[in-house]
């Protein structure tokens, strides 16, 4: 279509059209740069903010920002693994330094498991208790918090601002309790991470159960079982795959939980590795940060695969 | 379906006893639910050994537990009444106590009577210390180990001495609960029963009568306890009663009492700001109580406020860069994206690796490279969460709608062009709601790193929590806390709900 064909000046509606698209590209366009400059504004201050409020000062300690390698860097490339296996150094002086073997497990007379892979197991398996338990409490009040099962609001509101306090109260808080009322060790690391467990997989759960097909539960109803029969037949054999993903969702969260409990008191190898790097044993930090990664990594891709078996691709959406 | 051939009820079941293997559940898959339920029950039987939870539960101090809990929303106040030989009494209150330097609450009657009476002083004693000795006498053996060394080369002498002591005290804990104490003999009531127990005024106690189900005593002569729930408790010994009377509330939550207007009414404070004279000449009363507010050495309103805008702070920038290097990063992850197979493998390891090393490591090491302080922390969040939004992020978008892509391609616009039209609009609304979701989830987790030195508000909680005894000032972190997160939660649901519909969450 040539342009000359076309009428030079628009007619009153379509000139009202284009005045009206200009207006509502202009305001866009000023609601674009309004949001971007109160983000420059919120970042340049919070970043003024943290440099101002901070021990060392962002450009005087750039220099020194790759000075943890130097915390990583042992005496030699064997040490690692003797720091990881609790062998005997060349380099021992007595100090704590080197004194690999003194951490050594003995299960009998020669079999000995290493300290750091039994720190490790320990953390570990304060993730797998803690949403063991957290998953079984999360069972029990998810059936309680949805609309589809719990008619009456009062217990279902209950139930669910109940999760929200579990879930958002700070897990320091809950292990620094438990800390001055147990005594040091894995326990108050348990009680932080099932309390917030409970919370977060209460919510996914019940969102998992709202979402469900009504029908089994219809019939259910109609052939008179009562609100357990309805949930037990009607709604778990569905919604248990879901929960299995969860659970292992969460699994990998908590590996991570426990350990940073364990740096602040809680036991296992989080407080080893605060430990080893305020003192600066290389080989030691070195060795259990190895550890830690291969275990996260490991832990990871275990529960990515069983997931992707258990709910095929859905299991990587975004979860809440 | 006509009646003619629907089954009757008999016949189903003449059906379902001729294929029972149809309405049984195979074998296979009860066996395994059995073995997952043992091997559960094992697993939690092992546990309870590994972790000796039995063993630490029963060691642990659950009578401590409910004082700590009550610490949350209550404080104490401790008048001591100490009793000489001679029974009469002085009375003391803790250090730092809630209500000021020389507290003198209605709830504690006394009876003052001024006596002169002669005082065995020990020679040793060094004339400095004593102005200290006669404003809070120990009748119990004046410095008497000290005399002991000294007394070859010094005698002891006497010295007559003027000073008001108490002879009677009564404190009302409340309506139901009052102790008494009066020429050796502490009254304790409560809830209608009556306690008289015989104080010597060195080291023996004798209750008269049996105890009741509140008093409790380990051997004879020794001290009591004395249990009234809720409101306190109290220790009789033989030359001591302490009391501690416990009020609901925080004390002292705007004014330390050191301030100028402690002990005030609200009323008074008000009346005090906007016509009193100046109580300090250099500035307003208003900018006075505003300071003394901030600077209340008890709560320390400005600095949890300080730690707490750090915490979100750093959850903010550390988020917002990630997702900023995460962004272009993922379009070399994707492989529709880009297919090349290695950079697709180094890009989405590096990720992985970044994620694996958690944001604990992270924020271990940037406290040694930049102090205790946020910019550790925001730096920790930072590389974390690089790892973990890449990771989304290039999932995302591997699971875009190729058509887009194919229509701008086919009109001949350029690679550059073809993500910024055919890619970008689907997935950069999914990239802002993961991102407002890490930002939120982070302002959570930003709490527990700074425990362990990366800056924030986790710090000052953890340090609070280690003295035992600031258990109000954690509770008031905590519901700041849970106010933040609170609301960063609603903004964030918000957000995200106007950028990707309902179905966001």
């Amino acid at each position: 279509m040539a342009t000359s064909m076309l009428p030079k000046h628009l007619s009153d509606n379509g000139a009202l059209v284009e005045r009206h698209w200009q207006e509502l590209n202009s305001r866009r366009r000023l609601y674009s740069w309004l949001g971007f400059a109160v983000l420059m504004l919120a970042l340049s201050g919070s970043l003024w903010f943290a440099n101002d409020s901070n021990a060392g000062k962002f450009f005087d300690r750039l220099p020194h920002f790759f000075d943890f390698v130097g915390d990583l860097a042992p005496r030699d490339g064997l040490e690692i693994f003797r720091a990881m296996f609790d062998l005997p150094s060349p380099y021992d002086d007595g100090s704590f330094k080197y004194n690999y073997p003194e951490g050594r497990l003995y299960l009998t007379e020669s079999f000995y498991i290493p300290e750091y892979v039994h720190k490790m197991l320990e953390t570990v398996n304060i993730a797998i208790f803690s949403t063991v338990i957290g998953t079984f409490f999360g069972f029990i009040f998810c059936f309680l918090a949805a609309r589809n099962l719990m008619p009456n609001p009062w217990i279902r509101g209950f139930v669910r601002r109940l999760m929200e306090i579990l879930r958002a109260f700070p897990e320091v808080v809950i292990a620094g309790f438990f800390l001055a009322i147990l005594s040091l060790g894995p326990i108050p690391a348990i009680a932080a991470v099932s309390i917030h467990t409970i919370g977060a997989l209460g919510k996914l759960f019940f969102e998992v159960v709202e979402n469900a097909d009504m029908k089994p539960d219809e019939g259910l109803r109609a052939a008179g079982g009562n609100w357990i029969e309805r949930v037990w037949f009607g709604m778990v054999p569905q919604v248990l795959p879901n929960f299995a993903s969860y659970f292992l969702l969460r699994l990998e969260i908590n590996v991570r939980a426990s350990t940073i409990i364990g740096a602040v008191g809680g036991g296992g190898i989080g407080e080893l590795l605060r430990l080893s790097i305020g003192q600066g044993h290389q080989a030691k930090t070195l060795a259990i940060v190895i550890l830690l990664f291969a275990t996260i990594f490991a832990v990871d891709q275990f529960s990515a695969w069983l997931r992707r078996r258990l709910v095929g691709d859905q299991a990587f959406q975004l979860a809440q | 379906m006509t009646s003619a051939n629907r089954l009757s009820p008999l016949e189903m079941d003449a059906i379902a006893s001729r294929h029972p293997h149809l309405l049984q559940g195979s074998s296979n898959k009860r066996l395994r639910t059995i073995l997952i339920s043992a091997g559960l029950v094992v697993y939690l039987i092992f546990s309870w050994w590994f972790f000796s939870i039995g063993h630490v539960l029963g060691n642990a101090n659950w009578g401590i537990a409910g004082t700590y809990l009550a610490d949350w929303v209550s404080y104490e106040v401790r008048p001591e009444l100490k009793i000489a030989r001679d029974k009469t009494m002085t009375i003391d209150y803790q250090r730092n106590s809630p209500l000021g330097p020389n507290p003198n609450p209605s709830w504690v009657e006394l009876d003052k009577e001024t006596v002169t009476r002669t005082v065995e002083i020990p020679a040793s004693t060094t004339p400095a210390a004593k102005p200290k000795a006669s404003s809070s006498f120990s009748f119990m053996t004046p410095g008497s180990a000290l005399g002991s060394t000294d007394a070859t080369s010094a005698q002891s002498r006497t010295e007559t001495r003027t000073e008001e002591v108490i002879t009677r005290a009564v404190v009302t804990l409340n309506r139901s609960t009052k102790i008494e104490v009066a020429d050796g003999l502490v009254k304790a009531t409560h809830r209608g029963e009556t306690l008289t127990m015989t104080v010597d005024g060195q080291d023996t106690v004798t209750p008269q009568g049996t105890l009741p189900a509140w008093a409790t005593q380990k051997r004879p002569g020794e001290k009591i306890t004395l249990a009234f729930g809720a409101t306190g408790w109290a220790e009789v010994e033989g030359d001591d009663v302490s009391v501690r009377n416990r009020f609901f509330g925080w004390a002292n939550f705007f004014f330390d009492t050191n301030s100028p207007f402690f002990g005030k009414s609200y009323g008074e404070v008000l009346s005090l700001i906007t016509s009193g004279e100046r109580i300090d000449p250099a500035r307003s009363n208003l900018a006075l109580a505003w300071n003394n507010i901030l600077y209340n050495a008890e709560w320390q309103h400005l600095d949890v406020w300080t730690k707490l805008l750090q915490t979100v702070v750093m959850a903010f920038v550390g988020t917002l860069f990630a997702s900023l290097v995460a962004f272009p990063l993922c379009f070399l992850a994707a492989r529709n994206i880009t297919p090349n197979f290695l950079t697709n493998q180094v890009i989405k390891r590096f990720f992985d690796f970044l994620r694996s090393v958690d944001m604990f490591i992270w924020a271990l090491f940037f406290t040694r490279a930049f102090g205790p302080g946020p910019l550790a922390g925001m730096s920790a969040i930072f590389f974390t969460d690089t790892g973990t939004l890449g990771k989304l992020y290039s999932e995302a978008l591997e699971n875009i709608d190729d058509k887009q892509r194919e229509g701008v391609k086919s009109v001949g616009a350029t690679p550059l062009a073809v993500q910024r039209f055919g890619v970008l609009p689907q997935v950069l609304p999914v990239f802002a709601s993961q991102a407002l979701y890490f930002w939120e989830s982070n302002t959570r987790s930003a709490t527990i790193i700074g425990a362990v030195g990366a800056g924030g508000i986790g710090l000052k909680l953890w340090e609070a929590m280690r003295t035992n005894s600031d258990w109000e000032n954690v509770a008031y972190m905590v519901l700041l806390i849970l106010l933040v997160v609170f609301i960063f939660d609603s903004i964030s649901n918000a957000l995200r709900s106007r950028l990707i519909g309902q179905k966001a969450h």
